[in-house]
């Protein structure tokens, strides 16, 4: 079972401060999105009005298509995982779990044998006598996944639930969280400010700065294609030029600096408005010889093992510091520092954006 | 200590060790030791003080048995001590009073820890506590004022319609029970409002999330996070409304005795100490174990509640 939910020009305000602004979202059922952004950027604040702790100010949250004004928690078909997980410290393993099942009257045997078949799902089995307090952090993590399951809802809300938890942990209950969402069917709305959570998890990702939604798309999408500078910021590293953009053809534009003219691709209605080029280290290029176009001189002044690749510190003439990664598959000779080199860029890589998208 | 004598030198230090010591010894161990001690003897003239007939015996504390008079219990009369029925009447009254603590204690401290907005919160706490001020004597008198037959609570719910005719408060236990509520009910508001708001909001919610309605909340997330807290709550109450003298002296009809009026009487009314004595350790004593078996059978530790 699992919903579509509805956000129509949802606006929440706490006194005279906006947190969420003008939320347009449209989540398919058995969809797993994520709402991405920075700390403080209304992510939470988004999921506890489509849970029912808060109304929005202005516009309507639908699930399933019936507006959710006025309808208590308890009466949502959502489960709420908690950034602190809330898990009932005082009750074992199996009550926390069936403890939504408790309240709608379920006898002790059904609940205990749902219990465990939900301990099960999220293999944690011979777990269910135990007290919250012996678990680890991701058996915890698990528990608080089989209670909110446990109610059956159409949507799960998942606010950071991996935040606490060490590297390791957390990649391994990525996949899981992953796996336990394709089994189930439900949909999934994932709140992180991890930017490689949401890319490796996600089929869309909504990201988020200061109550706004600045782009919704599919991570692929986020990543090679985004809208803004913000978002191209918040996903990834970039290699940013200020300029003034001139004619534009097909798609690409001219943007004079002060290493002469480059080229990029450019969107329609980003025309007009003050524009930066943003260029990801990765499609970044160094070579000895001038490249033909989006050519800039440069010298190598630092390099940087990181393991899967390897970062190539770089200065301009003027100062300019410029960063390209290179693959570490043995194919790629890294330069000595102090070598003079020119880093290139193809123009189809590199886009003009205007700023983030915020109130004015 | 040696954190005491780093911070305030040897002399200071050894100064405030001195005047706990003083205090305790004298004024709680002294004081005591010398009460148990002569509970055992008799009270005697002062000539045969020390003489053939003042011997330790246990004759003091089974005074508690004589003069038996009758009482009937659905109908079926039986007889019983008159001080043991007192003693009987102290507890279960004490028991009503901390029962009534707690049904008006609970809901405002869950208010005050989870509902109420924090900045409201130092007002609400000063509303509490001015009464306070007033002294004891003068509260448990004005409550006498208000229960009072031609008083102004009757005036006001005769004005209001909500009775016909003027209601006798003060009759039984009914005037001590409201008066050692309202004296002690901040005894067991703060320490549940401790507990309360150390629990984390979250889990309020969610329960509130899976579906629990609002009692069950309270049942199953909220008085079990907060049981120690009611448990110390319930045991201060208790054992100051057992041992409270003032309240029930005031508020007290011609029908109530409080056994702390008993042991009040043996002191100044028949100027025998001794059995005085003897009945104030009954007291003491029996209502420990009584709290004792109490957080037994609601299985709370001792240590919990000291947090
Ligand atoms: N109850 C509240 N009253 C007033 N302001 C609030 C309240 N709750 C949140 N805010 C404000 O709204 C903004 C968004 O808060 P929210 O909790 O949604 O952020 P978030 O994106 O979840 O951040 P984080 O990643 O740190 O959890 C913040 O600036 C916060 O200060
Ligand atoms: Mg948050």
């Amino acid at each position: 079972m699992s919903a579509k939910i509805d956000l129509e020009n949802v606006s929440c305000d706490f006194g005279s401060f906006r947190a969420v602004d003008n939320a347009n979202v449209s989540i398919e059922p058995g969809e797993f999105f994520s709402f991405l952004g920075p700390s403080g950027c209304g992510k939470t604040t988004i999921l506890r009005m489509i849970s029912g702790f808060i109304d929005p100010t202005e516009g309507a949250i639908k699930i399933g298509g019936k507006d959710m004004r006025g309808q208590r928690p308890n009466q949502r078909p959502t489960a709420l995982i908690f950034q602190n997980l809330a898990l009932f410290p005082l009750m074992p393993v199996w009550e926390n779990i069936s403890f939504g099942l408790e309240v709608r009257g379920v006898d002790k045997a059904t609940r205990r044998k749902k219990a465990e078949e939900l301990l099960e799902l999220v293999d944690l089995k011979g777990a269910a006598d135990k007290m919250v307090s012996q678990l680890s952090g991701g058996q915890k993590q698990r528990v608080a996944i089989a209670r909110a399951l446990a109610v059956e809802p159409s949507v799960m809300l998942l606010d950071e639930p991996l935040s606490a938890l060490d590297l390791k942990l957390r990649q391994h209950m990525r996949a899981e969280l992953r796996a336990i969402q394709k089994r189930t069917g439900v949909t999934f709305i994932y709140i992180t400010h991890d930017q490689g959570e949401a890319l490796a998890m996600s089929d869309r990702i909504g990201v988020m700065s200061q109550g706004r939604i600045q782009q919704i798309a599919n991570p692929r999408d986020i990543y090679n294609a985004p809208i803004n500078g913000f978002v191209a910021g918040f996903v990834g590293e970039n290699n940013i030029f200020e300029g003034k953009s001139g004619a534009v053809a097909a798609g690409m534009a001219g943007f004079d600096t002060a290493y002469g003219t480059l080229r990029a691709r450019i969107n329609d209605d980003a025309k007009g408005s003050a524009l930066r080029l943003y260029v990801r280290p990765e499609h970044t290029l160094l070579s000895a010889a001038k490249a033909e176009e989006n050519s800039i001189p440069v010298t190598v002044s630092e390099v940087s093992f990181e393991g899967a690749f390897i970062s190539i510190l770089c200065h301009s003439d003027d100062g300019k510091l410029i960063v390209a990664e290179l693959r570490n598959d043995g194919s790629a000779t890294v330069p000595d520092i102090g070598t003079k080199l020119h880093a290139s860029f193809d123009a189809a890589r590199a886009a003009l954006l205007p700023d983030a998208n915020v109130r004015g | 200590m040696n954190d005491l004598i780093r911070r305030y030198g040897v002399t200071i230090t050894a100064l405030m060790c001195l005047l706990v010591a003083f205090w305790l010894v004298m004024l709680v161990v002294v004081p005591n030791i010398t009460l148990f001690e002569q509970s055992f003897r008799p009270y005697l003239p002062v000539v045969d003080v020390g003489g053939p007939k003042d011997f330790y015996s246990l004759r003091n504390y089974a005074k508690v048995f004589d003069g038996s008079i009758e009482r009937s219990f659905f109908g079926i009369p039986y007889m019983i001590p008159v001080h043991v029925m007192t003693f009987g009447l102290t507890i279960w009254y004490s028991i009503v009073v901390t029962v009534a603590c707690f049904a008006l204690a609970y809901p405002l401290a869950f208010f005050m820890a989870k509902i109420a907005n924090p900045k409201s919160l130092p007002t609400l706490l000063l509303l509490l506590f001015i009464p306070l001020w007033v002294s004891e004597v003068l509260r448990a008198f004005a409550w006498w004022i208000i229960l009072a037959f031609k008083g102004p609570l009757n005036a006001l719910l005769l004005a209001i319609g909500a009775i016909d005719e003027p209601v006798r408060w003060i009759v039984g236990y009914d005037g001590v029970v409201i008066g050692l509520t309202y004296a002690y009910v901040l005894f067991m508001l703060f320490p549940i409002y401790n507990a309360i708001s150390s629990l984390d909001t979250n889990q309020i919610e969610a329960a509130d999330d899976l579906g629990a309605p609002w009692w069950k909340i309270h049942l199953r997330v909220v008085l079990p996070y907060a049981k120690p807290g009611i448990a110390s709550g319930c045991v201060m109450v208790f054992m100051l409304s057992a041992g409270s003298l003032l309240v029930p002296s005031i508020l007290g009809s011609t029908t109530s005795q409080w056994f702390t009026q008993t042991i009040d009487q043996w002191f100044k009314d028949a100027l025998d100490w001794n059995t005085a004595s003897a009945y104030a350790f009954i007291l003491l004593l029996l209502c420990t174990v009584f709290v004792s078996i109490a957080l037994k059978v609601f299985n709370v530790k001792l240590s919990d509640i000291a947090k």
